[in-house]
């Protein structure tokens, strides 16, 4: 089903009726201590979705989202507390210092993947924890304000509180679920799902992780600085501690990572549970209440290991199949013919120069001295052994190797060393890899489009453009497939049509004939020779002799790091080196006789 | 001058220790590659194992106490070498190995999950036994101190004989363990687990029985690190907490994957935790070992001892 740009209503209309129940509920309950439960599921549904944010649409497990929500909580309570401020104003302000110490954790720790990023935010809140306590803030009260309660945000009616805590859960979620529609939130699914691949594609993944970040510590903060109002004492480790932490973990893992709905199912589940057992065996038992949820995480992890959204959307597509899941997007008819134009080769007008270009890691010197151009329209094959560096050559074009020595110059003036794979693609150079990078849980239109995200600024023409592109390449039928779903030959052309989908002039294919059969080449090869008639400069690098021939209207030989020839195929065929390096040395004098 | 070289030795004793916890979680974190959040936990259950033993085969407060606690440290090597074993034939099994051990992402929610569960349910149930009051093997040796002479009689160092003979101990595991990462089968084939599973497969080594044999372990040096802590060191349910970050922050220092370098990644957060006294506050401490992590983590971020493997 594509997500991409569908329309929210249906989800919108859920929230508005959780929503309504919700403020229902809480009308009508009197009893202040389940009135303190109905404010404290929204308040940690809301922590939920901002975890959700970096570890759900990201893929980057954070175990500090308590950084956020306790500078949160100690904003609203030391503004109250030490210059009698209403929390109507702290409220903001807390937001804003979330934001802002998102942002720079953001800065320091996003250099860090996986496991790295998991543990290194870890550090924050336990080090704030530690300076809090150092700094003699170990417990703030926030004064009781009888005299004016509505300006101090303390109601007599407890009922107000759980509204507002309501309030915030339902922006959060319909923010979240804007997001997960939204071109924002699917360039975040394909970072999760392949970084180098989304940067590649012009997705600026940097500026992507800062902005999810940013939002994420706004909802944590937001959500501390409720909860501060809610207990009205703050003490560091209740805010900062490792368990604010973990809950909002393990709430949107429980309910189901990845969807704005897990945190508010998890939420919805845990926090009563938890609440009434530690109300109900607290005194008896302590400990109870943790272990009785340390057992039901284990038994959810074992049985239902996607969390309860997943498994449930899993067993209803089974029992009553996919029927009202798909939701295709309104499409326009694409005319895939253009202009019938036939571009040949222009001599003289060079589009990418490349000089002197040396690589090396460690002892191994991946490229030597590499020189070579292309011409504006040309079809440019390279060919040469494993080993040859001709990966690496594509690798310092497309950002992603930075090169010792050495220039590469786009249309005269442009140089591309130091850029950074987002900019090369907006420099509109694409790119396909030699091992496909799909998305694999995005449709192929979605694949396709995050392509499309740096040339065309609203979501309908980004989706023209993709659409259109896999009517080029021959796949607009198989649109709705899951990535994980395509063969190697629609995965090869999944990945031309992402990188066409930037409307590029120039496109470095890495081997994108391999494992083909004779077939499914000969359809590739028209579509190269069509796209190059219509204006397209292509580099490609191909193993196969054959089609190279047949396609290159020059040939670049790459042995051991360096270029060994470069020419028409037919003189660079016939050149003894490249005997040599292809077939050996055997065969070179062979073919000298 | 003499208040740094007290601080040095006494981060030195400290950092040993901790090496050792470092080295038993290096093990599963680095063959495994599992996040467990349940390592301190494992480990708060031998201290709590070591009291009890201690408690019944030697007199409250004697000299025997301590030596018996060392003895109890080795029963627990064995006893949790064993439960870490059928954890992760139960549990941890379950959800991690082969099958998810090249998955960067996907794979490893559930593991987190999962050890964070047993984690809470370890800390709980030892709280519904033992209350949350802080216990400890009481024995004359974590009160008294050799004193070192350095530079004729000018500077005096105290070393706490406990911490001492303690940080001797977890050097002594470790290196019989490094000896056997390196010479044995048994190491060899862990270590194959570990840098490549799959390939490890394919020539014949049953990766799923040696994460088996690796949680196990792991577990069982952990604990047996505890195990000393507790003739010194107070502890409750807890505590698997205070330490488990401490750990982490040491593999991730020694780069992950490699033994040696867990427990020098164990000994410098221990220095700097007692260093870091001489400039800071003391409340500063833990929050001065986290900057240093973020520091090494961003100087080098394959740790000390690792290698980078990322490839593009």
């Amino acid at each position: 089903m594509i997500q991409f740009a569908s329309s929210p209503r249906r989800q919108l209309t859920i929230v508005a009726v959780i929503l309504a129940l919700g403020a229902a509920l809480v009308a009508l309950t009197r009893d202040n201590y389940s009135l303190l439960i109905l404010t404290l599921v929204p308040i940690w549904a809301v922590m939920g979705l901002s975890w959700n944010l970096l570890g759900g649409y990201l893929g980057l497990v954070s175990f500090g989202q308590a950084a956020f929500f306790g500078l949160g909580a100690f904003t609203v309570a030391v503004l109250a507390h030490d210059f009698g401020i209403t929390p109507w104003i702290g409220l903001p302000v807390a937001t804003i210092v979330g934001g802002i110490a998102s942002l720079i954790i953001g800065a320091i720790t996003f250099r860090f993947r996986g496991f790295y990023f998991a543990l290194a935010m870890l550090a924050y809140p336990l080090a704030l924890l530690n300076v809090f306590e150092w700094a003699g803030w170990s417990e703030i009260a926030i004064p009781m304000r009888r005299d004016a309660p509505w300006t101090h945000m303390q109601f007599e009616d407890p009922r107000i509180f759980a509204w507002m805590a309501l309030a915030l859960f339902g922006v959060a979620l319909a923010a979240s679920l804007a997001i997960e529609r939204s071109r924002f939130g699917l360039s975040l699914f394909a970072i999760r799902q392949d970084e180098i691949a989304a940067r590649v594609a012009g997705i600026p993944a940097f500026a992507n992780k800062l902005k999810a970040i940013a939002i994420s510590g706004v909802l944590a903060a937001c959500a501390g600085g409720l909860y501060a109002l809610l207990l009205l004492v703050v003490t560091p480790v209740s805010v900062f501690g490792m368990l604010v932490s973990a809950q909002a973990l393990i709430i949107p893992m429980f309910g189901g990572r990845g969807t704005a709905w897990g945190a508010a199912i998890g939420a919805a589940i845990l926090v009563p549970l938890s609440e009434w057992l530690h109300g109900e065996f607290g005194a008896v038992l302590p400990g109870i209440a943790g272990a009785v949820f340390g057992l039901a995480i284990i038994l959810v992890v074992l049985l239902l290991p996607n969390g309860i959204y997943w498994s449930l959307t899993d067993w209803l597509a089974r029992r009553f199949g996919n029927a009202g899941q798909t939701v295709t997007p309104i499409l326009p008819t694409v005319d895939a013919t253009r202009e019938e134009s036939s571009c040949k080769p222009a001599p003289g007008e060079t589009l990418l120069e490349v000089t002197g270009l040396s690589v090396a890691f460690g002892g191994v010197q991946a490229l030597k001295d590499v020189t070579f151009s292309v011409q504006r329209h040309e079809i440019l094959g390279i060919i040469g052994p494993n080993g040859a560096g001709k990966s690496t050559l594509f690798n310092v074009l497309s950002g992603l190797v930075r090169p010792d020595r050495g220039q590469a110059v786009l249309g005269g003036s442009m140089s591309l060393i130091g850029r950074s794979p987002e900019d090369i693609c907006t420099a509109r150079i694409g790119r396909t890899f030699q091992t496909v990078r799909v998305f694999r849980r995005l449709t192929l239109l979605e694949n396709v489009v995050t392509g499309a995200f740096v040339k065309f600024k609203t979501d309908d023409e980004a989706l023209r453009q993709a659409w259109q592109v896999l009517h080029r390449v021959g796949l607009a039928e198989r649109a709705t497939q899951m990535g994980a779903a395509l063969n190697n030959r629609e995965l090869r052309l999944m990945e031309l049509a992402r990188a066409l989908a930037s409307d590029p002039d120039i496109v470095l294919l890495d081997e994108c004939l391999a494992g083909l059969s004779a077939e499914d080449i000969g359809h590739i090869i028209a579509i190269l020779q069509r796209l190059r008639a219509e204006g397209l400069t292509i580099v490609i690098i191909e193993h196969t002799m054959e089609a190279m021939v047949r396609l290159a209207d020059r040939i670049v030989v790459m042995d051991h790091g360096t270029v060994l020839v470069s020419g028409a195929p037919s003189s660079v065929l016939k050149n003894p080196d490249v005997i040599s390096a292809y077939l050996g040395k055997r065969w070179a004098q062979h073919a000298e006789n | 001058m003499e208040e740094f070289l007290q601080l040095l030795a006494a981060g030195l004793t400290r950092g040993c220790v901790y090496g050792l916890m470092c080295v038993g979680l290096a093990l599963i974190f680095g063959i495994m590659r599992v996040i467990n959040f349940a390592q301190g936990d494992y480990m708060m259950l031998g201290m709590y194992f070591t009291m009890l033993f201690t408690a019944l085969v030697a007199a409250e407060g004697s000299t025997a106490a301590f030596y018996w606690a060392f003895v109890a440290a080795f029963l627990s090597g064995a006893l949790f070498y064993g439960l870490g074993a059928l954890s992760h034939k139960a549990l941890i099994g379950r959800v991690t190995g082969t099958r998810v051990v090249s998955m960067e992402d996907e794979g490893h929610t559930p593991q987190l999950l999962l050890t964070l569960g047993i984690s809470l349910l370890l800390q709980n149930v030892m709280l519904m036994f033992f209350n949350s009051t802080p216990r400890s093997i009481r024995n004359p040796l974590s009160g008294s101190s050799w004193q070192i002479a350095v530079w004729g009689d000018q500077v005096i160092i105290f070393l706490n004989q406990a911490r001492v003979l303690s940080a001797l101990l977890a050097v002594a595991i470790t290196v019989v363990l490094i000896v056997v990462m390196q010479r044995t089968r048994l190491g060899r084939q862990l270590r194959a687990a570990a840098y490549n599973p799959v390939a490890a497969t394919y020539v014949g080594v049953n990766v799923n029985r040696a994460h088996r044999t690796a949680f196990g372990l792991g577990i069982a040096l952990t604990t047996m690190a505890g195990a000393t802590v507790a003739t010194y060191h107070p502890f409750h349910p807890f505590t698997g907490f205070e330490f488990v970050i401490i750990m982490y922050a040491g593999v991730v220092l020694g780069g992950m994957g490699s033994v040696t370098g867990a427990f020098f990644g164990g000994l410098v957060i221990g220095l700097v935790q007692q260093l870091s006294t001489l400039v800071l506050p003391v409340q500063l401490q833990t929050a001065a070992i986290f900057v240093v992590f973020l520091m090494i983590l961003i100087v080098r971020p394959q740790g000390f001892f690792g290698r980078n493997v990322e490839r593009a």
